[in-house]
This record gives structure tokens, sequence and C-alpha cells, in this order.
């Protein structure tokens, strides 16, 4: 069996232009790695469907520690989510190289 | 008569109102947007290649004194139809700056028309993109008072001067008015002569997303309406004025009132989503894209030209 380590998965959907910010105040709190990618859907903001440079919404993955995770998260929850559409949700995943997150 | 890259955009708006799966792909959309700034500093360069710079100061900086008046005069009239203040200020911030592809397709109807214009147009449209922008900052920092925040004035100049737009269209210029007529006879092909046919494409798209936003227009009520509808001659007078004074063509005229009546769709929305966070960003796209731009297209150019024959002919 090969050895497993517990991290936080956090994903935060949101209004593309926050890319940018997004990912330097993850860098600042110590996220080392991170996917984006672009979706588009729904909120209860209204149908983003990502049909021209405004409409745009991205999908990004941050693998963690939980209490970096957490942090993050209530920084996102005061700073953008009141003006801004953003959606976060956080898993439990198993990594093989913990130093790596 | 109407200009035929004019049907392309309206046959965008009813695949989109009879819920067609008509849509293009995001990555021919970014194609496209990028071809038609090139192309039009480009051809703005290779004009601008022609003459003396020097002689186009007084131009330029009255194009940017309009687009950074065009906000001022228009939130009184926003805030009398009793939208916020700092929904306002967002909104007329998107009439301050202006729309790249409403000016291709008034240029096309010139050209079309045998109306000859200032070809170094386009430098009139780079710089207008920015000074509307910084006025409406300017007017929702006032009307949120004390509680707006700190405004990243250096991420934001940034964001504006290296977007894309801006980018490309003075990236156009320059390559244009360095290499000239000659320099750029072999990029022609591609740049030059396929325009026309890649605006028909652009609008077609366009068509689907400004389709998409009238929808929207019940939502916000007969504000947007009135603003969407009632700025763009209003502004397009404005412009026509400012295009006599400086003594400029009849097709010059016309091009700078078109200028004045758009409204920005692309730098607009992004950079007033980051300076201007608590502004109802939907309600801005909803006049922008959704009203005045369908109407600037369709009903506007025609009308500004016809303007411009009668005080510039």
């Amino acid at each position: 069996m090969i050895a497993k380590h517990p991290k936080t998965l956090l994903v935060i959907v949101a209004e593309a232009l926050l890319e940018k910010n997004l990912v330097r105040d993850a860098r600042q709190r110590g996220v080392q790695g991170w996917t984006v990618s672009e979706v588009h859907g729904a909120s209860l903001e209204g149908v983003r469907d990502g049909d021209w440079e405004a409409d745009r919404t991205i999908e990004l993955k941050l693998i963690c520690d939980e209490a970096v995770a957490d942090a993050l998260a209530a920084h996102v929850l005061a700073t953008y989510a009141p003006h801004y559409s953003v959606a976060m949700y956080f898993a439990p995943v198993q990594v093989l190289r913990p130093e790596r997150f | 008569m109407i200009d035929v890259v004019v049907f392309f955009f309206l046959l965008g708006v009813f695949a989109r109102l009879v819920k067609s799966d008509l849509r293009l792909p995001e990555a021919l959309y970014e194609t496209l947007s990028i071809y038609l700034l090139l192309a039009i500093g480009l051809k703005g360069g290779i004009e601008l290649s022609k003459q003396p710079i020097a002689a186009l100061a007084p131009q330029v900086l009255a194009c940017m004194a309009l687009g950074f008046a065009i906000p001022f005069a228009l939130y009184p009239l926003a805030r009398a139809l009793r939208l916020a203040g700092v929904d306002a200020a967002a909104l007329v911030a998107h009439y301050g700056s202006v729309s790249v592809v409403t000016f291709a397709v008034a240029s096309a109807a010139l050209t079309r028309q045998g109306i000859p214009y200032e070809s170094h147009a386009a430098l009139w449209v780079a710089v207008m993109e920015a000074p509307g922008l910084v006025a409406g900052i300017l007017l929702a920092r006032w009307s949120l008072r004390e509680g707006g925040g700190r405004v990243a004035w250096g991420e934001l100049a940034h964001d504006v001067l290296f977007g894309k737009s801006v980018l490309l269209l003075a990236g156009g210029i320059a390559i244009g008015a360095v290499a000239g007529e000659a320099g750029t006879a072999p990029i022609k092909a591609v740049f030059i002569d396929p325009f026309k046919g890649v605006l028909a494409l652009f609008l077609l798209e366009l068509g689907l997303v400004a389709g998409g936003r009238l929808a929207e227009v019940r939502r916000f009520g007969p504000a947007v309406l009135v603003i969407g509808l009632g700025a763009p001659p209003l502004l397009a007078l404005a412009g026509a004025a400012l295009g006599w004074a400086l003594g400029l063509s009849t097709g010059g005229v016309a091009l700078l009132a078109t200028l004045a009546a758009s409204a920005s769709y692309i730098a607009a929305p992004t950079a007033m989503r980051i300076a201007v966070p608590q502004a109802n960003a939907a309600l801005s796209i909803t006049a922008a894209l959704g009203i005045t731009f369908p109407f600037n297209v369709v009903i506007g150019i025609p009308l500004y030209i016809a303007l411009a024959q009668r005080i510039a002919p």
C-alpha cells in the first residue's frame, strides 16, 4: 500500500478578472500550486455563458493544508464575495508527496 | 441601405432570440477580435506614416477631452432616472470609453458610400479608450464618498493601457506607422483585404451576445432603455460638433460622432468591475451591449453620417 497524506482541496469558482488577485492572495498564504480552467454556468446572480471578455468564469483549484485553505477562503469571503460572483467548496483529498502542497 | 455586415449582426440576434444552438467557439471570438484590433490599428498607422504627427496633437487632445467629459455630462441624466450613484457612475464610464467594433462598422459604411475620412482615425479610438474610464471611476469615488476603499490606480492603468484593446490598437498603429505602405504590402492580403469579411463574422458573434442581453432589459426597467437609446444621439451631436470645430472631413465628423455615441463593452466592464466592484455590472452591460450597440450599428451610424453631411459637406 502506497503512503498517502491528507490535504485539503479548495475550489474557487469566480469571475475571470479576479484570477490575478486570487492567485496572488493564495501565494501570499503559502499555496504552492494551483490549476485554473475556464468554465461557464450559473449562480444566484444569473447565467454566465462566457460569451465575451467580461462574462468569463474561472475555476481555481488549490491543494494545501487545511489551515491555509481556511485562511484563504475567509479572505476571499471578506474581500471579494460581497461584490463579485464567487463560489467556494472544500474537499478532503489524499496526496502522495505532501511537501509539494 | 443597410451595410451588409449589419445583416450578420441581425442574424446573430435572431439566432439567439429563437434559441438556436449556434455558438461560435471562444477561440474564434478571441482570434477575430485580435485580428480586428490589429487590422484597424495597422490601417490607421499606415496613413499616419504619411503625415507629420505633431499636427495631430490638437485632435488627439480634443478626443481625450471629449471621452473624459462624456461621463460627467451623462451622470446627472442617469441619476435623474433614479439609478444609484455608483451604478450611474459605472454606466456612464462605458459611454465615455469607446467601442472599436462600432467604429469599424461606421468606417466600413463610409467606405462603401464613398465618403472620405481621416485614415488615421484609429488613433482617435486608441486615445479615447481610457479617459472615460478614469472619469467614471472619479464619479464612482465621489458618489461613494468615504465608504469606497482605495482604488489601485497603478494596477488599473496597467490593465487598461496594456489590456488587449489598447495594446493591439496602439501596436498596430505603431507597426503601420514605422513600416509604412511599402513595408506592410506583404501582409496586406491578410490584414487589409479580408477586413470586412472578418468584421461580418465578428458581428454574427456579437449579435449572439447582444441578443442574450436583450432579455435582461426587462430586469432593469425603463432607465436602461432611456439611457441606452437616448444617450447615443445626444453624444453623437457633441462628437459631431467637436469634429466640425476641429475642421474634420465629412467622414471624420461622422466617425467622431460615432465614437462619442458608442459605449465600450470590452475594456470598460473589466476596468469598472475592478475599480468599482460595488456597481451593478449587469446593468451597464445591458445598456452598452444589449441596447446601445445594436442601436448604433443598425440605426445610429446612418443617422450620424447624415448629420455629418449636413454640417460638414
